[in-house]
């Protein structure tokens, strides 16, 4: 497990879901939050390559030894590449949920979508006012 | 990512050992209406620590409902569908309760003590238990409900004795599997019994609610101390079993027949309710059997996935999970009698995607709750 943390630099869904942008293209991944919620992450079903994704809506599954949850796309794009070391150890959601457990990076589609995200004291705000 | 809210805590009732459990680092979730832990460190490693050495769980929230007075055992013995006749004092037995179809109303261990006998109930079961056996009692016969007043630990794992040792007296360590006996563990009067629900040997510990804080902290405090295990790791210990849970494989909707749990109804005798109904079922079979699977390919199977042979339905998965004994997907499925067979190449739709799987023989491991303590 990893300590609580939520770097400056990326933008968060209120879904719990990080965007790392990078130009045209970001990457994306789940937060400390949701890593911690969800347990010891088991298995990662991820989208292909090529497949589109649209801000808001499951790209793809994360699942616990006790449950599934979808993987919402915090902007919308083209899938460029897939983490293939989560697929083959789904556990580095839950020891990097940052570094080597991202996910997929997309090249996105309409980046404006990113000025809805929050920032990170905007998205701490949140996740403290869900357990109060 | 999606999280499903939870209710809130303050409708949640929490047992003795709550503090406990926030001080080991659980994460707390509503189980049947309780607070409880479902995984401290993690539910793998705490799985594999019962299969390997031993944990502890707080079961606390399970309910436990005396039946006493003259005629008990006769009554029970109408009420339940095991021979109860079978057991006599120190002694506990796996039993249901049927309802008037021979539907399941709860699945549960009735012990027999001197004086009277003890049911132990599932937690979310404990109103309808008391509704139907309060009900059915004759004049003369007491059926108390004792629910709040017990606490009770389960120390499961091949090591279980070494973490009992030190604590116990006198040292329970001539039971038998499915025995009990009185002692004090930790100073606390106790009822310890060689039972569980993980598969493997060990004890449960029921004692007054108020004592258990001080039993699960001598235990704890053992040289050979038992990892703290949570409610996660005794559902995936209790499935590579195949031992069935109350709301998953067991309803009202089915008898104990396609269940597999023939052997615990004492068809040969009958006289309880529903009894005709199951002799019948198991003299001609039942369309459907509960059955062990595994994917044969990545992916996990979940209550309520389709279980299909040539693209057609043919069950139903009612538990499933990722087997940390096996690194496989792993679940139980009520599939039709003629693809039960172990060895029967199936398909699991995993919310819209097939994943191959087999039948495969229950217990799915190598473990028995009646192997021999080390010492």
């Amino acid at each position: 497990m990893s300590d609580e943390t939520y770097p400056a630099k990326l933008r968060y869904h209120p879904e719990h879901d990080w965007a790392r942008v990078d130009g045209d293209e970001a990457t994306f991944g789940i937060t400390w939050y949701a890593q911690d919620a969800l347990g010891e992450v088991v298995f990662y079903d991820p989208p292909a390559v090529g497949d589109t994704v649209t801000a808001g809506s499951s790209y793809g599954e994360l699942e616990s030894v006790k449950a599934v949850s979808d993987i919402i796309a915090p902007a919308s794009g083209e899938v460029i590449a897939v983490n293939d070391k989560v697929s083959d150890a789904p556990e580095l959601v839950n020891s990097d949920p940052y570094g080597d457990g991202w996910l997929i990076t997309v090249r996105l589609s309409d980046p404006s979508e990113l000025d809805a995200l929050m920032d990170e004291p905007g998205y701490r705000g949140y996740i403290a006012g869900l357990s109060a | 990512m999606s999280l499903r809210r939870v209710p809130r805590v303050s409708d949640l009732r929490r047992t003795a050992l709550y503090d406990a459990h926030a001080a080991a680092g659980a994460k707390i979730v509503d189980f049947a209406g309780w607070e409880m832990p479902v995984e401290y460190l993690g539910v793998r490693a705490e799985h594999l620590a019962v299969r390997e050495r031993c944990g502890l769980f707080d079961v606390s929230h399970m309910g436990q409902i005396e039946v006493m007075g003259q005629g008990a055992r006769d009554f029970l013995q109408a009420t339940l569908t095991n021979d109860v006749t079978r057991i006599g004092p120190g002694q506990a037995q796996y039993t249901l309760l049927p309802d008037d179809d021979g539907g399941v109303i709860d699945d549960l261990l009735a012990y027999a003590l001197l004086d009277r006998f003890l049911l132990v109930v599932n937690a979310s079961n404990i109103g309808a238990c008391w509704d139907r056996i309060s009900g059915m009692a004759p004049a003369g016969i007491e059926v108390i409900n004792r629910s709040p007043d017990v606490g009770m630990l389960a120390l499961q794992g091949p090591a279980w004795t070494g973490a009992l040792t030190p604590v116990a007296s006198p040292e329970p360590f001539s039971l038998q599997y499915m025995e009990a006996t009185e002692a004090h563990v930790a100073g606390v009067p106790c009822l310890v019994a060689r039972t569980g629900y993980t598969g493997e040997p060990g004890v449960e510990i029921m004692c007054d609610a108020a004592d258990a804080p001080a039993v699960w902290d001598a235990l704890m405090g053992t040289p050979d101390r038992p990892d703290a295990t949570g409610l996660g790791a005794r559902d995936t210990l209790r499935l590579e079993m195949g031992y069935p849970l109350y709301g998953n494989e067991l309803s009202r909707e089915r008898t104990p027949i396609p269940a597999g749990l023939k052997w615990a109804c004492d068809l040969k005798h009958g006289g309880f309710p529903g009894a005709e109904r199951m002799q019948r079922e198991a003299a001609e079979g039942t369309p459907e059997k509960l059955v062990g699977i595994v994917l044969t390919e990545k992916g996990i199977p979940r209550g309520g996935c389709p279980v299909l042979v040539d693209g057609q339905p043919v069950g139903v998965v009612t538990s499933g999970t990722l087997s940390p004994s096996l690194g496989v997907g792993a679940g139980l499925a009520y599939v039709s009698s003629e693809h039960a067979e172990r060895g029967t190449r199936l398909e699991v739709d995993v919310r819209g995607k097939p994943k191959a799987a087999e039948v495969v023989t229950l217990p799915m491991v190598d473990s028995s709750p009646r192997k021999e303590h080390h010492s």
